[in-house]
């Protein structure tokens, strides 16, 4: 049900007016989409890209050959990483996509994408049980959430986190 | 571009049909499964594509999307879908399937995990009429899927049915991409690729989804007890070839020569010079410095002189500075005379734990002042030396300029309290001392002053193209370890600096310029050129390993603190002047063992220190086992007393001693101490296969210096053979009829040729305990050699009729009243008195966990906290919404029970944090809920648990209201407008802070403000 809600969310933040027909299939609740000219898609990633192409913000997608790798590497691992991920493994996923956005203000570089958003949504459960200082530990990630929730139109199922922007814990170390 | 891949692995089949298939231009280079070459992901991840931006894809399907993309192919809809099909549904299947059938030999048929994802892709390709799975063409997605099921569809056994299916299969694989593609990476074998085993063994266990794939961790480290038995599967082939190596017994392999000083490169041989760093002479090793550099450094020396390459291990004390000056007016000696007599408690030391040097020597020497000289002027006659005016810091009531190690103050990048002189141990910046903010002398706690002298700086960044030239070349081919690599990296990618190499003191190398003549050497130049002029105190012919680049490959090993002045600096030194010198190869950094979780302190007696290891009872070979059992390889590890205890009864006594003396015991109760005939049977040969995989892994592991990863294949090996002895019982056999005895006499003569391989196996970790096995089987002196030659041989060293000598324990169980009053003695367990007498515990460059005997801490962060507050209104919130929901849908009471009592939990919870409830009881769950690891005597951190605290913004609110009545009172009075100034200023301040600890301000510049 939750990848229902979260392309409810993208369809609205897109400003799709007319909302899509959705089903899913298999245990693990695989979204369907059922168009009206096509086959019906399946899967969330599949889907999200093809609702950016029809609301024509295909910079969304990543704007050269690279950024869309980059958009599309990130958007699979929400899939196969972050979804159903298991305690042990929260670990690394905040250290690697901390260390990856070191340098980085979204997940493609510079540029607001689609990969944020979703990336945003999967996340967004192991970040609500973060407490200060696991957040801080994660500063990067911490970051980029906090720009990614309060991107425009973004947030729409999901409740906000806070975030502090001052460093509480000084003497951490990482 | 680059492109990087490792063998065996079905994944990079994936992206090189596609490089191929698309032609695109892109180098390709092939590395190990563990290497790591995102930096960015904790664990390797191949295949990984450098992209021309610096960054790096490492999922396999978007480096295949990205090269179609180039080739100016847009991925359409459906190709999307079946690139999610293959990495959500596709993927975990396989995998799981490959781990069933390569590691466990399961499944004749299709495996059943596989069945649902195969006949969804046959269906799909019979509904379509197209050939392929999206167009008349090819597409990524046809590649993609066809690599992924390439293992499994390859073998004809494991398909049946999915007529359509295998159609496609065939199609596709009919590519020359994909055809080249296997054959790079699976050698063209599919499932019997011995590649894919071992990428297979590599994969980390994963937790994921339905794919339960159990493997085998990459870091045998963390599953030390856990199997290893079951997944190594062998094939025919290689238990037909370990046999064939098992009876070609000793005698037509070369043996070891003996050392000969002194030991010079060879033409023809592997010549490797290996140093580790040189411990500084005033401070008495502590465990971390051992195993860091000297004991690493030994290890490696001694198992590279049983394999017969041509080692020179050199080392040394480097003892000028400072802090040898200050200790020589202390005790009343010269510097020089220090330097002896501490010069000796080192070599002592190393002497106990067996790091046998090929030579030991020190800094304060004639060769140090020649050559370091001679370097000094070959820079300056290539202009690479600077002269400029320099600040320096001077404590007026020492009379003296203060060392970097004699200044301590705050980081001017990271604002950390107790930054170094020379650099900050937070940060790893490097800091020239004058920049610390409020700089202290360590001495006499009295702020030094300013002044300034002519100095002379090396040239770093003149030397930077040619440094990144050699760097590229070193760390490609070299093995650099992961955290070396990138201290390097962020080094050179903030610029290089000049940087000073001389200093105002008298004990030190002079400098050799007229115009300096009252200066000397900078440690940092000096201290590494020791290296160069210990050697040269060793042999006269020192140059033939220093300027012999071409012969010699050089290893230094270092905890990770001492990386930049390999990597960068001194190789700076040296190719600045030109005079061919060696640079390093391979360097090995470790990363901090820290002592029951907190630092080793000299200062606090904390920690062990290398005089006092053998004070303890436990044999030098024990600690060297354990220290290299738990080397920081890769990540911080922490001595902990227990778990020496515990590893030493489990691994050493009940694994390993366990299974050499059980052998051993045997051949010596049954048959008189004289090998039996063996007859091998189907059993044994396994076990001969098994034992050979691990050697193999062994000698592969030790070759890329991955110690402790090494070690735990000593360990499986015992654990084969106690598995085998378990199974096979010589003991009840031996007492049966003459097949049964013979049967006794084939496992007992196999097992003791096993002991014999694991004792030269140990050799490099136990050196002693290797001796003693090898005095007790009686081993021939050729053994120690032999056994490690190539690929590992293991071959049948002790031929029947071999007499051993006496056997007896090898190890002693270390018992829990004993390790408990060592922990006690080397104050394992921090009394609290302690902790509150010292108003700044020194524990802060480690990760700062405060121990949980400090409830006072925890309450503290937790008890007042906002931030947790706000979230925990939301979880109460959801909570409530859930009770509510099952109550409407009139759910069983006790479902609804269990959820209510969560709620009040929740509810309990919020109080708390809010401030409200002192309820002591739920300290404890909430000490889980939130790791709370601030030392409460640490003021950074009494402004941490200001910083979101609702009481703080109370307190706040009324100073601000009352402060503005102040400022309101003084316009009426129509007041000065500085004191008014003033007093708006104040005003503001507190606004600020207001701000902050509402959690609203981000501005940095106030954190300041506020800790003071």
């Amino acid at each position: 049900m939750m990848a229902l809600r979260e392309l409810s969310s993208l369809e609205k933040s897109l400003g799709l007016k007319n909302p899509n027909k959705y089903s899913t299939q298999g245990d693990k609740k695989v979204p369907v989409l059922h168009s009206n000219n096509g086959p019906a898609l399946v899967g969330l990633v599949t889907i999200a890209t093809h609702l950016v192409q029809e609301a024509k913000r295909p910079e969304l997608l990543g704007g050269s050959a690279e950024h869309k790798a980059l958009v599309q590497q990130w958007l699979e691992y929400r899939l196969t990483k972050v979804d159903g991920c298991h305690k042990d493994d929260i670990k690394t996923i905040l250290k690697d996509l901390n260390s990856y956005l070191e340098d980085k203000v979204y997940l493609a570089g510079n540029q607001f994408t689609l990969a944020d958003t979703l990336m945003y949504y999967g996340i967004h459960h192991i970040i609500v049980d973060l407490v200060i200082q696991e957040k801080e530990k994660h500063m990067n990630v911490t970051r980029w959430f906090d720009y990614v929730q309060h991107y425009t139109g973004v947030r729409h199922h999901v409740p906000p986190v806070v975030v502090l922007r001052n460093r509480v814990y000084t003497s951490g170390h990482h | 571009m680059k492109l990087f891949v490792s063998d065996g692995n079905p994944h990079c089949v994936k992206v090189l049909a596609v490089l191929e298939f698309t032609g695109v231009k892109c180098d390709v280079k092939h590395v190990n499964h563990e290497e790591r070459v995102v930096p960015y992901l904790s664990r390797p991840a191949l295949p990984a594509l450098l992209l021309p931006s610096g960054t790096h894809l490492f999922s396999p399907n978007s480096i295949c999307q990205y090269l179609i993309e180039l080739n100016g192919q847009e991925s359409s809809d459906i190709v999307n879908q079946w690139l999610e099909w293959e990495a959500t549904e596709l993927q975990p299947a396989v995998m799981q399937a490959l781990h069933m059938v390569v590691l466990q030999g399961k499944g004749a048929d299709t495996p059943r995990v596989l069945r649902g994802p195969l006949s969804y892709l046959d269906q799909s390709l019979s509904q379509r009429t197209t050939p392929f799975l999206t167009a008349e063409m090819v597409s990524v997605a046809d590649v993609v899927l066809w690599a992924a099921l390439y293992p499994i569809l390859s073998d004809s056994s494991l398909v049946s049915g999915n007529q359509t299916l295998q159609l496609w299969f065939e199609r596709v694989g009919m590519l020359a991409a994909c055809v080249s593609a296997v054959q790079t990476v699976l050698q063209g074998k599919g499932l019997k690729a011995e590649s894919l085993k071992t990428y297979l063994q590599r994969q980390p266990t994963t937790h994921h989804g339905q794919g339960q794939v159990q493997g085998r961790g990459t870091q045998p480290c963390n599953s030390p007890e856990g199997g290893g038995d079951d997944d190594c599967v062998l094939s025919e082939e290689e238990i037909q070839s370990a046999v064939v190596t098992w009876g070609k017994g000793l005698t037509d392999l070369p043996m070891v020569p003996e050392r000969q000083h002194p030991i010079l490169p060879q033409e023809g041989k592997r010549n490797v010079l290996v140093t580790s760093a040189l411990p500084y002479v005033n401070n008495v090793p502590h465990l971390g410095n051992i195993i860091g550099c000297v004991l690493s450094a030994d290890v490696f020396a001694r198992y590279g002189r049983l394999r017969g390459w041509n080692v020179l291990y050199v080392c040394g004390t480097d003892e000028y500075g400072t802090a040898t000056e200050n200790k020589a007016r202390e005790e009343g000696l010269t510097a020089q005379q220090i330097c002896d007599k501490y010069h000796a408690v080192h070599a002592s030391i190393y002497q106990w734990f067996q790091v046998d040097f090929d030579f030991f020597g020190r800094t304060t020497t004639k060769k140090q002042t020649e050559i370091a000289q001679n370097i000094f002027w070959r820079l300056h006659e290539r202009g690479f030396l600077l002269e400029d005016i320099v600040e320096q810091l001077r404590c007026e009531a020492c009379q003296r300029f203060l060392a970097d190690r004699f200044v301590e103050g705050t980081c001017p990048f990271c604002s950390y309290p107790e930054a170094r002189g020379d650099q900050c141990d937070k940060c790893g910046k490097l800091i020239n001392a004058v920049e610390l903010r409020e700089p202290t002398c360590k001495v006499c706690s009295q702020t030094p002053v300013v002044q300034s002298s002519k100095h002379l700086f090396l040239d770093l960044p003149k030397l930077e193209a040619e440094l990144e030239q050699w760097l590229e070349r070193s760390t490609g081919s070299g093995d650099w370890t992961a955290n070396a690599k990138q201290i390097t990296r962020s080094w050179v990618r903030d610029g290089l600096k000049p940087r000073c190499i001389t200093r105002d003191l008298k004990w030190g190398t002079p400098v050799p310029h007229p115009d300096f003549s009252d200066k000397v050497f900078y440690v940092w130049f000096d201290a590494p050129i020791g290296y160069l002029s210990i050697t040269a105190n060793y042999t006269d012919q020192w140059e033939k390993w220093w300027k012999n680049p071409q012969q010699v490959e050089l290893y230094n090993f270092m905890a990770k603190d001492n990386v930049p002045f390999h990597s960068v600096v001194f190789p700076c030194s040296l190719l600045g002047a030109q005079d061919n010198y060696t640079l390093v190869n391979h360097l090995v950094a470790t990363e901090y063992l820290n002592y029951e979780d907190t630092k080793f302190s000299k200062s606090r007696g904390v920690g062990v220190f290398g005089d006092m290891a053998k004070d303890t009872g436990i044999p030098s070979d024990v600690w060297r086992f354990y220290l290299l059992y738990l080397r920081p390889e890769g990540q911080d590890s922490a001595f902990s007393w227990v778990d020496m205890a515990t590893k030493n009864n489990s691994e050493l006594l009940n694994n390993l001693g366990n299974f050499i003396n059980r052998a051993g015991m045997f051949v010596s109760k049954f048959f008189e101490s004289c090998v039996p005939a063996m007859a091998l049977q189907q059993e044994d040969k396994r076990l001969l296969a098994q034992v050979g995989w691990e050697l193999k892994q062994y000698i592969n592991l030790m070759d890329r210096v991955k110690i402790r990863d090494a070690l735990k294949c000593i360990l499986n090996i015992s654990r084969h053979g106690n598995q085998y002895i378990q199974v096979n019982e010589p003991w009840k056999k031996i007492k049966g009829d003459e097949t049964d005895r013979q049967r006794s006499g084939t496992v007992t003569g196999v097992s003791v040729n096993v002991a014999c391989l694991l004792s030269v196996m140990l050799q490099p970790y136990m050196p002693t305990v290797s001796h003693t096995i090898r005095q007790q089987l009686n081993a021939p002196p050729s053994v120690t050699g032999t056994l490690l030659q190539g690929t590992g041989n293991f071959v049948c060293s002790l031929p029947v009729g071999h007499h051993i000598g006496t056997v007896s324990p090898l190890f002693q169980k270390l018992e829990s009243e004993q390790i408990e009053s060592l922990k006690k003695r080397f104050g394992g367990q921090q009394p609290e008195e302690e902790e509150e007498a010292k108003p700044k515990p020194k524990t802060t460059a480690q990760p700062a966990t405060t121990p949980a005997s400090d409830p006072a801490a925890q309450t503290a962060v937790n008890g007042a906290d906002a931030e947790r507050a706000r979230e925990l209104t939301l979880a109460v919130a959801e909570q409530g919404e859930k009770v509510r929901t099952l109550k409407g849908q009139k759910a069983e009471k006790t479902v609804i029970g269990a959820e209510v009592t969560k709620l009040l939990e929740l509810k309990k919870q919020l109080s708390l944090a809010e401030g409200k409830d002192p309820e002591p009881v739920l300290t404890k769950g909430k000490t889980t809920a939130q790791p709370a690891t601030t030392p409460a005597s640490d003021p950074a951190a009494q402004t941490a648990v200001n910083g979101a605290d609702a009481e703080r913004a109370r307190e706040l609110t009324l100073a601000v209201a009352e402060q503005g009545e102040k400022v309101r009172t003084l316009k009426g009075q129509k007041a000065e407008k500085t004191v008014i100034g003033a007093e708006v200023t104040k005003l503001l301040e507190l606004k600020k802070q207001l701000s902050l600890a509402e959690g609203k301000d981000p501005e940095p510049v106030l954190t300041k403000g506020k800790k003071k």
